[in-house]
C-alpha cells in the first residue's frame, strides 16, 4: 500500500439548474478511485453549494495511483427517482507522483457532459502520500517524468540519452461493445473516456517502467496516440525518448533526489541480464569498409528488381507487378531515402496475422507462388538488413549468408527491439553530428479483432516490422541513428496505414552514455559499427569514409563548426546510397554536402541560415476505387509510392521556387478514405548557408515542334523565374558570397542526367562521374507532357504570396526571427469540406484539396492580422477523410509576433547563430550562466497592445513570483499559495493560461514543469440544430477542451501549457438525424513561467488587486 | 466544393470590435459581411470575399456563445469557457449594455413589459434600429430593472455592481430603471425636443434629492421610489400661491433682486404670478401618481414654454429661479424651508437642463 490519495471537495458553482420548479439544484458529488467511493453530503437548494468536505482517503498501490484516474461525479439528489448527474470531472493524478512535479492539485475544474458540456465548476483539492517502494519487482514507476517536448526541457540538462521507448496497450472499444445497444450515449461516452484515461495511464506506467530499466528517469519527447480501429478495438500506443536529466538549478551538482532512488536501485539488474552484444559488436576494427557490403538499398535490391526500379520511376503502371520494387525509389534528391514497403505489404499483412493462404494479388494472380515466395525472402531480408548492418557486417547479396544472419539476428533479439531513434527534434549543442536525410516507411494493414487484449502481439509486430525497416534506411544513409523519429496512423474501415518517419542521423556518442556508469548504452553504442568506436586519434573527417581504418569521430566536433557540421553527408561519397550531387560545404569548405537535404528535425539552433523560412506544403488526392479487405489494402499500397513520390516532387519545387535548399519538420500524411488518399506535407524551407545555392526550374515541353506552344512555354519559365526572384526578395535570401553559379543564368542547360524523373534510375557507376561537379549546376527540370496540365501545374506550384507582414513555419524555431515579443495567440482551426460529384478527376480533386488549405491559411492570415509583423509557427495540418467526399483539415498554431526593425539588424551582423548557440550551451550545461545570457540578448519590447493578444497580465506575474521558492523544501507547490488561499471564494478569477504548440514562450522563463497533460474528451449531441450546426457544435467543444486543459494546468499551480497538440480529432455527423459526435484528443506539458524581465524576488502583495472584489461583484476593469 | 464547417478557436478568444458592434446592431452574416467589405477592407488586406464571411461566422458564433454570459457580466468575469482579457470583457460587457438613443427615447418611461417588447416592431420601424438590436437593448433595459428593482443601496451603485458598467452608463441605466418604475412621460410631442442626456440628468438630480434614499440610505427601493413623506410635505408649499401676502411679498422681493439684472424683467414681473403657480401646482400634485407621470410635460407646459414665448434666454431663468429660490427664506412666516431647498434645487436644475431648442 504504498500510497495515500487524499482527496477534499469543497465547492460548486454556476451549477445548471437541474429541478425546474424551484430552479434550483440539490447537488451531492461521488468520489471514486479505483473500485472506492466517498459521497458528500447533499446541498441543497443551492447553484452555488458549499460542500467543504472531509478529506476523503483512498489507500492504494501506487500501481493503480498510475493508472487510474480520479473520478469526480456531481450529481442531483432526487428523493423520487434515480439521481441525476449533472457532469463529471476526471483528474490524472500522475503529476502528483513525481516529487519534482506538483505537490498538490486544487482548483476549479469544469464539470463536463458528454452531452451537454461544460455545466459549471467544482472546486476540488488533491493530494499523495507517497510511500517510497524499493521491491525490485514493482510494477509501477512513479517518480519517471514526462514530457511532451521534443527538446530537453528548459530547465533540465540532458546527462545521457538512453533512447527509444515504446509501449501499446489494446482493449476493445465499448462504443462497439454489444452492451452499447442498450445504454445511453452518455453512459457509453463514458465508458469511452474512462477506459482510455485507464490505458493511457497503464501505457505511461510501462514505459516508465521501462526508462527506470534503462536507468534514466525520463521520457522526452513522449508522445502518446490512440487508433480507433473501431470494431477491432482500440489501441493506444506511445513512443518517447529516455533520457536522465539533471535539474539545473540545483548546482550543488547532488545526484538525483529521493525520487529517483528506485531507479538507481534498479539500474544495476537490467544491465546483469542484458543479452551481451558484443558478440557482433565486432569492436573499432570492424571492416565498414568491407565492400562486400552495400550500404545503398538500391544497389543490395538491384538483382531483384532493378529493372521495375527503373520502370517505376518513368512508367508507374510497372509498378503494379508484383515484383514491386521495394526500396528502390530514392527520388532524386539524395537526402530523401524514401522508400515503399507498402508495395508488398499486403503479403507482409499475411505474414503478419499468421494465417497461411496466400493472397491474390489483384493485377496477376498467376504470379501468386511468386509473391508468396518473394513476401518471405522479403522478411529475412528486412531482419538481415537490419541485423547485418547492425553488426557491419557483410549484409548478404545472396541467400547463403541467410543462415548466419539469421541466427545472429535471433542470437541478439532482445537487442534488436531496441531502436536506435530518438523522438526529439532539437538537441542539446553537439549531440547531433550529421544529418542523413529521412528516412520512412509506410504498411497497409488490414485490421482483425483483438484477441487477447493482454498481449497485443499483431499491433506490435506490425511496428517492429515498420521500425525495423526505419533502422535499415537510416543504415542505408550511413548512420546509425533516427532523429526526429514519430509514428503515425490512418484508419478507414479495417484498413489501416501505419507510418513513421525520422531522419537519419550520426550521433555524438558523449551524450549516450554517462561515463562509464551507464554500461547500457555503450553497450548499445559499441554495436553501432564503427561510427561510435571511442578509437584513439583524431581522424581527418575527410579521409574518414575511406580510410579502411574507421577512426573514431572523436574530433569531429572540434573540426567541423557547429553551424554546418550537420549538413555534412554521412555516407560514404563513393558508394553513395542513391545518385546525389554533392558539393564542397560553403561554409566550411572542406567536407561535402548534399545539394538539398530533407530533414524532419527542427532547424539546429546553432546552424547558419541566409535569410528566412517559410512554410511549405504538398498536396495531393487520389481517387480510388473503394473496394472491401485485402484487395482494397492492395489498391492503397499500390497507391503510396506514387502519392509519396509526388508529394516529394511538389516539395522540392516548391522549395526551388523558393530559392532554398533545405527542409525542416517534414511531415508527410497520408489518410485514407472509402474513395480517395488524401496527402499532405508541410515542412518549413529554408537556405542554409553550407549547402550550394538551388539551381533554378527549368520547364520542358514535349512537343517543341509548336511554335505558339513554345511561347506558351517560355511565358510559364518567365513566370517561375519570376516567382524565384519574388521569393528571394521576399524571405531576404540574399546569401552572403554569392557565387558564380547564382549570378549566372538561374537556368543552366537542362541535362538529361538530372531529369527529375529519372535521376534515381541512375546506376551507382555514375554517381562517382557527378562527383565534385558543383561547376556545372543543375536545373531542375519540370517536364509537362500534357498541354492542359499546365495551368495545374503552375497553381499546383505557385502558392499565393504571403501577405505582408507574415511568415510560417511548421517548426519550432522561425529561421531568420529571433527577437519575439511576448505576444502569442495560439488557436485551433477546423474545417470540413464536402467535394461534390462534379470532381471526378484526381486533377480536379488535386485543385479543390489545394484550394482548401490554401483557403484555410488566407483565413488563418486575415484573422491574424492585428498581429503584423507576425510569425505562425508550428503550422501542422492534419488530413482526414471522415466519409465519402469530405475532408477535414485541422491545424493548431501559434501567432507570435516579432520586432521587425530588430530582426533584420541581427540578421544582418549575422549574431543569431552565435546567440543561438550561447542559448543553447546555457541550457545544456551551464547554469551558471543562466542570468547573465539571454536578457541581454533578447530585449522584449512592450506588446503592441492590441486586444486579442495573450498580452501578459497581472495573473501571470503573480502566479509565477514564486522562483525563489523553487526549492523543495517548502512543501507547498509555488504558484498555489494563490490558489489555495481562497479555493472557497466563488469570487475568484480564473487564472490565465498562456497556450502554445512550441517548447517555448518567448520573453518568458519556464521554472518549473509540472507534468503532463494528456486528455481525451467525447462529445455528443442529439439537437445539432440548436447549438448551432456542425460549426457551432464543434466551435464549442474546442472551446471547452481549452477551458478544461486550462483549469487543469491552474489547478496544478501552473500558468502555461508548452508542446500542446490536439492529437485527434475525430468528428462524426448525421445532419438528418441532428446528432453529432466528435473526439478530442491534446497534449502538451503543463509548466509555470516568469517573464523573463522579471526580478526573480517579486513580492506576491499583487494578489488583491488583481482578483476582484468579491462582495461587490467586481469593479468593472479599465 | 463546399464547407460543411469551418471553425477557429483561439485560446485567447479573439474578438473584432467592428464585427462584435455589426452582431449589437442587429445585422446579419450577409450583411455584416457586405457592409465590412464596403470598408475596403478586402483591398487592404488582399483577400477574398469566402475569408470574410468565414471569419465574420466565426465572430458571430463566438459573440452568440458569449451573450448567455453577457447577461450576467459577473458570470463573464468568472468563466472558464472563454479567455478574455479584462479589459476586453469590460469593453463586451460596455459594449452589450450600450444602447441608441433613438431608441430609448421611444421606451424611456414605459413599463418594461411584455406589451411593450411587442411593440417594438414599430420602434425598429420608427428608428431604423433593427429589430434584433431593439430587443437586446429593451432585454437589457428590463433585466437591469428586474435585478436592481429590489435592492438595497444606491441605484447606480447596485447597476455598476451588478452589470460592471461604466459610471457614465451605470447612470443611464439607473435614469432608465427610474424612469422606469415611475413610469414618465416622455413621449408627448412637446417633450419630443429633449434628449435622453436631459432626462437622464433630470433623473439623478430627482434620485439624488426626492427619493428615500436621500434621507435614509439602506431602505429597498430607495432610490427608485420619490420619498412619500416628502411628497405629502409638498403640499404645505401651498401656502406661497393662495396666501395672497405671501405671493405679493414673494413677487417684490423677487422683482427687487432682479431689477436690471435680466432682458426680460418686465415680462417676467408681469407672468411671476402665473409662474409661481405652475411650479407650486407641480409640487402639490406630486402626490398623484398620475401627476408624477406628467411631472416633465409640466415642467414644459407651466414654466417652460411660458418663458420661451417672452424668449428668455437660459441666463434669464436662471437668475430668476434663483431669485424665486432664494426670496422665498425672508418670506414672513413661511415655515417650510427645508422642503422649499429640497423641491427648488430639483426643479431648478432640471428646467435649466431642458431649457432649449
Amino acid at each position: 500500500m504504498p500510497g495515500k490519495l487524499k482527496v477534499k471537495i469543497c465547492a460548486g458553482r454556476h451549477l445548471p439548474v437541474m429541478d425546474r420548479a424551484s430552479d434550483l439544484t440539490d447537488a451531492f458529488v461521488e468520489v471514486k478511485f479505483s473500485n472506492t467511493t466517498f459521497k458528500t453530503e447533499v446541498y441543497p437548494k443551492s447553484l452555488n453549494p458549499q460542500w467543504n468536505s472531509e478529506w476523503f482517503k483512498f489507500e492504494v498501490d501506487d500501481e493503480d495511483l498510475q493508472d487510474e484516474p480520479l473520478q469526480i461525479t456531481v450529481l442531483d439528489h432526487d428523493t423520487y427517482s434515480a439521481n441525476d448527474a449533472i457532469g463529471k470531472v476526471y483528474i490524472d493524478i500522475d503529476p502528483l507522483l513525481c516529487s519534482e512535479a506538483a505537490t498538490v492539485i486544487c482548483g476549479w475544474f469544469p464539470i463536463y457532459d458528454t452531452i451537454h458540456g461544460i455545466r459549471g465548476e467544482i472546486n476540488v483539492s488533491v493530494k499523495v502520500d507517497l510511500f517510497n517502494d524499493l521491491n525490485r519487482f514493482r510494477q509501477s514507476s512513479c517518480g519517471v517524468k514526462f514530457f511532451c517536448s521534443t527538446s530537453i526541457p528548459k530547465c533540465y540538462k540532458a546527462v545521457v540519452v538512453h533512447g527509444f521507448v515504446e509501449e501499446l496497450v489494446v482493449n476493445e472499444d465499448p462504443e462497439y461493445q454489444w452492451i452499447d445497444r442498450i445504454r445511453t450515449p452518455r453512459a457509453s461516452n463514458e465508458a469511452r473516456q474512462r477506459l482510455i484515461s485507464l490505458m493511457s495511464g497503464e501505457l505511461q506506467r510501462k514505459i516508465g517502467l521501462k526508462v527506470l530499466e534503462m536507468g534514466g528517469n525520463a521520457v522526452v519527447g513522449y508522445l502518446q496516440c490512440f487508433d480507433l480501429e473501431g470494431e477491432s478495438g482500440l489501441v493506444v500506443r506511445a513512443i518517447g525518448t529516455a533520457c536522465t536529466l539533471d535539474k539545473i538549478s540545483n548546482t550543488s551538482a547532488a545526484q538525483l533526489p529521493a525520487c529517483n532512488s528506485p531507479s538507481k536501485e534498479i539500474k544495476e539488474a537490467p544491465f546483469s541480464e542484458d543479452p551481451n552484444p558484443n558478440t557482433h559488436s565486432s569492436g573499432p576494427s570492424t571492416p565498414l569498409k568491407n565492400q562486400t557490403y552495400s550500404f545503398s538499398p538500391s544497389k543490395s535490391y538491384s538483382r531483384q528488381s532493378s529493372s521495375s526500379d527503373t520502370d517505376l520511376s518513368l512508367t508507374p503502371k510497372t509498378a503494379k507487378s508484383p515484383k514491386g520494387p521495394r526500396i528502390s525509389l530514392c527520388p532524386s534528391s539524395p537526402t530523401l531515402s524514401s522508400d515503399f514497403p507498402t508495395l508488398i505489404n499486403p503479403f507482409q499483412l499475411h505474414l503478419g496475422s499468421g494465417t497461411t493462404h496466400s493472397l491474390t494479388p489483384p493485377h496477376s494472380g498467376h504470379a501468386s507462388p511468386l509473391v508468396l515466395r518473394k513476401s518471405v525472402s522479403f522478411s529475412e531480408d528486412l531482419l538481415l538488413a537490419a541485423s547485418g548492418m547492425g553488426s557491419g557486417g557483410s549484409a548478404g547479396k545472396d541467400g547463403g549468408h541467410l543462415k548466419t544472419l539469421l541466427r545472429q539476428q535471433t542470437q541478439s533479439a532482445l537487442e534488436q527491439r531496441e531502436f536506435p531513434f530518438f523522438t526529439l527534434t532539437s538537441f542539446p549543442l553537439g549531440f547531433l553530428i550529421h544529418a542523413g536525410g529521412v528516412v520512412s516507411a509506410r504498411s497497409v494493414k488490414l485490421l482483425d479483432r483483438i484477441h487477447n487484449p493482454d498481449e497485443p502481439e499483431t499491433r506490435d509486430a506490425w511496428w517492429e516490422e515498420i521500425r525495423q525497416e526505419i533502422k535499415s534506411h537510416a543504415k542505408a544513409l550511413g548512420c546509425h541513428a533516427v532523429v526526429g523519429y514519430s509514428e503515425s496512423t490512418s484508419i478507414c474501415e479495417e484498413v489501416c496505414i501505419l507510418s513513421a518517419s525520422g531522419t537519419a542521423a550520426v550521433l555524438n556518442p558523449k551524450f549516450l552514455q554517462d561515463g562509464c556508469l551507464d554500461c547500457y548504452s555503450e553497450n548499445r553504442l559499441s554495436r553501432q559499427p564503427t561510427f561510435f568506436s571511442t578509437g584513439s586519434e583524431k581522424g581527418e573527417f575527410d579521409f574518414f569514409l575511406q580510410s579502411k581504418d574507421s577512426s573514431s569521430m572523436l574530433g569531429l566536433e572540434d573540426t567541423s563548426p557547429p553551424s554546418c557540421g550537420f549538413c555534412h553527408i554521412p555516407y560514404d561519397e563513393l558508394n553513395m546510397p542513391f545518385p546525389a550531387h554533392l558539393t564542397y560545404c560553403c561554409n566550411c569548405r572542406r567536407q561535402k554536402v548534399p545539394d538539398v537535404l530533407f530533414t524532419t528535425i527542427d532547424l539546429p539552433i546553432e546552424a547558419a541560415v541566409t535569410g528566412k523560412g517559410c512554410l511549405i506544403q504538398a498536396r495531393l488526392c487520389r481517387l480510388k476505387k473503394k473496394a472491401q479487405g485485402e484487395a482494397n489494402a492492395t489498391a492503397i499500397s499500390n497507391l503510396l509510392p506514387f502519392m509519396e513520390y509526388e508529394l516529394h516532387t511538389q516539395l522540392m519545387n516548391k522549395l526551388k521556387l523558393r530559392g532554398m535548399n533545405a527542409l525542416f519538420g517534414l511531415r508527410i500524411q497520408i489518410s485514407v478514405g472509402e474513395n480517395m488518399l488524401v496527402g499532405l506535407a508541410s515542412a518549413t524551407g529554408v537556405y542554409l548557408t553550407a549547402l550550394p545555392a538551388p539551381g533554378g526550374i527549368q520547364i520542358a515541353g514535349k512537343t517543341p515542334s509548336d511554335i505558339a506552344y513554345e511561347q506558351h512555354i517560355s511565358n510559364i519559365q518567365k513566370k517561375i523565374n519570376d516567382t524565384i526572384s519574388r521569393n528571394k526578395e521576399l524571405y531576404e535570401i540574399h546569401p552572403l558570397e554569392i557565387s558564380e553559379e547564382v549570378i549566372g543564368s538561374p537556368i543552366p542547360e537542362p541535362r538529361q542526367r538530372s531529369r527529375l524523373l529519372r535521376s534515381h534510375s541512375e546506376s551507382s557507376d555514375e554517381v562517382s562521374e557527378l562527383d565534385l561537379s558543383h561547376g556545372k549546376k543543375d536545373a531542375f527540370v519540370l517536364e509537362i507532357d500534357d498541354a492542359d496540365a499546365v495551368e495545374d501545374i503552375l497553381s499546383l506550384l505557385t502558392d499565393a504570396p504571403l501577405p505582408t507582414g507574415f511568415y510560417s513555419c511548421n517548426t519550432e524555431n522561425m529561421p531568420g526571427i529571433h527577437n519575439w515579443t511576448s505576444s502569442i495567440q495560439m488557436f485551433t482551426t477546423v474545417r470540413v469540406f464536402r467535394l461534390n460529384n462534379v470532381n471526378v478527376t484526381n486533377q480536379g480533386l488535386n485543385k479543390c484539396f489545394n484550394d482548401l488549405c490554401e483557403n484555410l491559411l488566407k483565413s488563418l492570415y486575415f484573422k491574424l492580422r492585428s498581429m503584423i509583423p507576425c510569425c505562425i509557427c508550428h503550422l501542422n495540418f492534419t488530413v482526414a477523410v471522415p466519409e465519402d467526399e469530405l475532408i477535414q483539415v485541422a491545424a493548431t498554431a501559434v501567432a507570435m509576433t516579432f520586432d521587425k526593425d530588430q530582426s533584420q539588424e541581427i540578421l544582418k551582423s549575422n549574431t543569431a547563430p552565435m546567440k543561438a548557440i550561447s542559448e543553447n550551451e546555457e541550457q545544456l550545461q551551464f547554469p551558471m550562466e543562466l542570468s547573465s545570457d539571454s536578457p541581454s540578448v533578447q530585449t522584449f519590447p512592450p506588446s503592441k497592445g492590441t486586444g486579442l493578444l495573450e498580452n501578459a497580465s497581472p495573473q501571470t506575474i503573480q502566479g509565477t513570483s514564486r522562483a525563489p521558492s523553487l526549492d523543495k523544501a517548502s512543501p507547498l507547490a509555488e504558484g498555489h499559495l494563490r490558489l489555495r488561499s481562497t479555493p472557497s471564494c466563488t469570487d475568484s478569477t480564473v487564472t490565465v493560461v498562456k497556450m502554445t504548440p512550441l517548447s517555448f514562450i518567448p520573453g518568458a522563463k519556464i521554472i518549473k514543469y509540472l507534468g503532463i497533460i494528456n486528455m481525451f474528451f467525447i462529445r455528443e449531441t442529439t439537437s445539432l440544430r440548436e447549438e448551432g450546426g456542425v460549426s457551432g457544435f464543434l466551435h464549442t467543444f474546442i472551446a471547452e477542451v481549452f477551458a478544461m486543459v486550462r483549469a487543469h494546468v491552474a489547478a496544478l499551480g501552473g500558468n502555461a501549457v508548452i508542446s500542446y497538440i490536439m492529437k485527434e480529432c475525430v468528428f462524426m455527423e448525421n445532419s438528418n438525424k441532428n446528432q453529432a459526435q466528435c473526439l478530442i484528443n491534446v497534449s502538451g506539458d503543463a509548466v509555470i513561467l516568469i517573464r523573463e524581465s522579471e526580478q526573480e524576488g517579486v513580492p506576491i502583495q499583487t494578489h488583491g488587486s488583481t482578483n476582484q472584489t468579491p462582495q461587490s461583484g467586481g469593479a468593472p476593469v479599465s | 466544393m463546399s464547407v460543411e464547417l469551418d471553425v477557429f478557436v483561439g485560446n485567447t478568444t479573439i474578438m473584432d470590435e467592428e464585427v462584435y458592434q455589426l452582431w449589437l446592431d442587429g445585422y446579419t452574416v450577409n450583411d455584416a459581411v457586405s457592409i465590412r467589405m464596403k470598408s475596403g477592407i478586402l483591398e487592404q488586406f488582399g483577400t477574398t470575399e469566402d475569408v470574410l464571411e468565414s471569419d465574420t461566422m466565426d465572430h458571430y458564433r463566438t459573440f452568440q456563445m458569449t451573450e448567455r454570459l453577457l447577461h450576467h457580466p459577473s458570470k463573464l468575469v468568472n468563466q472558464v469557457l472563454f479567455q478574455i482579457p479584462p479589459h476586453r470583457q469590460a469593453m463586451l460587457i460596455e459594449r452589450y449594455y450600450a444602447f441608441d438613443e433613438a431608441f430609448v427615447r421611444e421606451v424611456l418611461g414605459k413599463k418594461l413589459s411584455k406589451g411593450t417588447k411587442k411593440d417594438l416592431d414599430d420602434v425598429s420601424a420608427k428608428t431604423g434600429i433593427t429589430l434584433k438590436s431593439c430587443r437586446r437593448q429593451f432585454d437589457n433595459f428590463k433585466r437591469v430593472f428586474k435585478v436592481v428593482e429590489e435592492m438595497k443601496g444606491p441605484l447606480v451603485e447596485n447597476v455598476q455592481c451588478n452589470f460592471l458598467l461604466s459610471d457614465k452608463l451605470a447612470r443611464d441605466y439607473a435614469a432608465i430603471v427610474f424612469f422606469a418604475n415611475s413610469r414618465f412621460e416622455t413621449g408627448k410631442k412637446k417633450l419630443q425636443y429633449l434628449t435622453f442626456e436631459d432626462f437622464a440628468f433630470c433623473a439623478c438630480q430627482l434620485i439624488q434629492n426626492w427619493t428615500v434614499g436621500a434621507v435614509d440610505n439602506m431602505v429597498e427601493d430607495m432610490d427608485v421610489d420619490l420619498d412619500k413623506e416628502f411628497l405629502q410635505d409638498l403640499k404645505d408649499l401651498k401656502i406661497l400661491i393662495t396666501d395672497k401676502d405671501m405671493l405679493d411679498q414673494h413677487k417684490s422681493l423677487v422683482c427687487t433682486g432682479l431689477r436690471g439684472k435680466i432682458q426680460v424683467f418686465n415680462e417676467m414681473e408681469g407672468n411671476f404670478k402665473n409662474l409661481s403657480r405652475g411650479l407650486i401646482n407641480i409640487a402639490a400634485k406630486l402626490t398623484n401618481t398620475k401627476d408624477v407621470r406628467d411631472f416633465f410635460i409640466d415642467l414644459v407646459e407651466k414654466v417652460i414654454e411660458p418663458c420661451k414665448a417672452d424668449r428668455w434666454l437660459i441666463s434669464d431663468v436662471r437668475a430668476f429661479l434663483t431669485q424665486y429660490t432664494n426670496s422665498a427664506r425672508a418670506l414672513d412666516g413661511f415655515k417650510h424651508q427645508a422642503v422649499w431647498e429640497r423641491y427648488m434645487c430639483v426643479i431648478k436644475s432640471c428646467i435649466l437642463k431642458m431649457y432649449h431648442d
